[in-house]
């Protein structure tokens, strides 16, 4: 018979606090008025989304804000079905990266509206180069979150 | 300063042996087992270099705990925390100062003991705009997955294909996993994130490996079967997902640093050793790596050139699809490279290897890549 | 007015699962006989506590399973007196190295029985040199914690 070895458990529990400073303060001060916006290079005039301090190719400070569409196109796209622990939302959901008009980065987030009752048919529901808008949450707190998920929109 | 960097001994320790044994008694063993190789005490070693991880380890100085099991009571010892690789780049270039002439690289990862791979790597992403939206490992390799499936048309069927050639390879390795998996078997695994399946995805495997560098006059000392580190390239990219292209990140120029650095073009490769989480991803970095034109890595699988009879095997030893003990996998692949040109890799030896390809991934969906070319 | 920038705020929780490994697994065994076991090193001779696959120093496998005393001398001590989050136990509280008879490393643990109502007379009561005897809990389970502390004798 093999002999067995022993095991411990622990769950380890680790409370943090992260400064968001300048630019994310002021990003997300606009998810209140359902605004989104970006900073803009001045050396490669790329609209960056995050709006974040310095455009990391060029590597200089951004200078100018830019509010970008709350609409856009998904570039590509995943359907969550799998859980693990300390996971934010409770799977099957479907995630993406959105390509915001006017924006030259794309946001990962939810894409919400889908009918998740067959799984199998999901990839007929979301396409790559689909149009998408935010839904945003009634009571917005400053985050990223403030935007529930991308939802399909209808072209008219 | 020394010319050439020599690879003289490699050791491994696999996980069925590992998984119920303590972390610092394996990093004891895969250590004594390169001592015993090259005949050296522990006092003899130059420099000790480490490889693991705090949030793999559940330590918050991981190697505090095992310095000494490597070796490193009283030595110089330190260790590079997010891929393996870099303890290898970083034992090389400590030798080149002229200032050791033997450097053992360690690294150790005991998967089995984590909380889980996607909460771990959850962590990687910021708190402000991409752990709150639920990135992890395995959803943003999903989300590269649906982009490269849709920009080449490479299938389900072709990233299955990746994952019953690594097993069936694996089978010859006595480190890895042992479990034969056929293209249906994968195609018809519970979906984690469309497209990647169960089987998709790499297991979460504890294992430790070690090697000792060595300048060339020591190299050349200890052995008469060298391998000679002939190029390195790594490279890095961007934090936010969306900022970057996917399909054509950082390997590309990592890849061109190396053969640039070896003197050589990719089709001198003999066989590669790649980092591949994923199976779509074995593909996508043959692409990459040049071994074949951008968008044609389904191709590739379907004429079998990487298979163990193709022209440029890959992943002989059942890649990370077989063996994923997530830090060390680089370096376990560095050290399969380096037994493929010594000539000592067994059942699965792939003949003639005259220069070898090892490459090493971390980050979401490939963000960091290293690749080391060996000769011999 | 200067500007306020925000933060936000996150408790991230990590279950791990250590294996013990076969020599920890036979050590603790023992704390559930009250026993101390050390390793002896073959080369350098040292009793090592707690009981290990190798001496750090010699670098070659220790043979031999010694028990040590369950009494010893304080080596060191310290009085805790500050709050963190994920701490072990309630300050206050004394922790010291013991260096228990037999052994040639001193182990890390609580010291107890200890006054500690007025924290300024702490160090009339715990002295390096301090003879201390291991306490062990009435259910034991195969930890480091089956010893509740070490106590004056």
């Amino acid at each position: 018979m093999a002999e067995e070895y022993k095991s411990i458990k622990e769950e380890i529990h680790l409370p943090y606090k992260w400064a968001l400073g300048p630019v994310f303060t002021k990003f997300f001060e606009n998810f209140k008025e359902k605004k989104i916006m970006g900073t803009k290079c001045p050396k490669c005039h790329r609209v960056l989304i995050p709006a974040r301090r310095f455009c990391p190719r060029c590597f200089v400070d951004t200078d100018e804000w830019v509010q970008v569409s709350n609409e856009g196109t998904v570039r590509t796209w995943s359907l969550v079905n799998f859980e693990y622990s300390g996971q934010v939302k409770k799977p099957p959901y479907v995630q993406g990266l959105i390509d915001l008009d006017g924006a030259d980065t794309a946001l990962a987030h939810f894409i919400g509206g889908i009918d998740l009752s067959d799984l199998e048919k999901v990839p007929e529901q979301v396409k790559i180069g689909m149009r998408v808008k935010a839904r945003w949450k009634e009571n917005r707190e400053g985050n990223i979150l403030d935007i529930e998920y991308f939802e399909p929109k209808e072209e008219l | 300063m020394t010319d050439r960097v020599g690879i003289v001994a490699v050791a491994q320790i696999g996980h069925d042996y590992a998984v119920d044994k303590n972390l610092r008694e394996i990093c004891y063993e895969v250590t004594k087992d390169i001592l015993s190789q090259v005949e050296m005490e522990r006092e003899d070693l130059g420099t000790i270099i480490s490889s693991s991880s705090d949030h793999w380890q559940g330590i918050s100085c991981s190697n505090s705990y095992y310095y000494e099991a490597i070796g490193a009571y009283l030595k110089n010892s330190s260790k590079a925390p997010e891929d393996s690789a870099f303890a290898f780049l970083y034992g090389m270039m400590r030798i080149m100062t002229g200032h050791f002439d033997t450097a053992l690289v360690h690294a150790v990862t005991k998967g089995s003991e984590i909380p889980g791979v996607s909460t771990l790597t959850n962590l990687y992403a910021d708190p402000f705009i991409q752990r709150p939206v639920g990135l992890d490992d395995v959803s943003t390799a999903a989300l590269q997955a649906v982009e490269y499936m849709d920009r080449y048309k490479i299938t389900e069927e072709h990233a299955a294909k990746v994952v019953a050639k690594n097993r069936g390879n694996g089978l010859n390795n006595p480190y890895a996993l042992k479990e034969r998996v056929s293209v249906e078997d994968v195609l018809k695994s519970q979906i984690m994130a469309y497209p990647l399946k169960k089987l998709d995805c790499a297991p979460s495997s504890d294992g430790t490996c070690a090697l000792l560098l060595a300048s060339e006059e020591k190299t050349r000392e200890l052995t008469d079967n060298p391998v000679w580190i002939k190029g390195i390239g790594w490279e890095v990219d961007h934090t936010y997902f969306g900022d970057r292209d996917l399909l054509n990140g950082s390997l590309r120029k990592a890849a061109k640093r190396a053969y640039n650095m070896a003197g050589i073009e990719p089709k001198e490769i003999d066989v590669a050793e790649i980092c591949e989480p994923y199976s779509f991803q074995e593909l996508l970095w043959c692409e990459q790596l040049g071994f074949c034109p951008e968008g044609k890595g389904g191709k590739l699988i379907d004429e079998g050139v990487t298979e163990m009879s193709g022209e440029l095997p890959v992943n002989p030893s059942g890649g990370v699809l077989s063996n994923n003990p997530y830090v060390a996998r680089g370096l376990f692949r560095i050290v399969e490279g380096a037994l493929q040109v010594m000539g000592k890799a067994g059942k699965r030896q792939v003949p003639d290897v005259e220069t070898a390809l090892a490459h090493s991934t971390h980050g979401f969906a490939g963000q960091l890549h290293s690749v080391i070319i060996l000769e011999g």
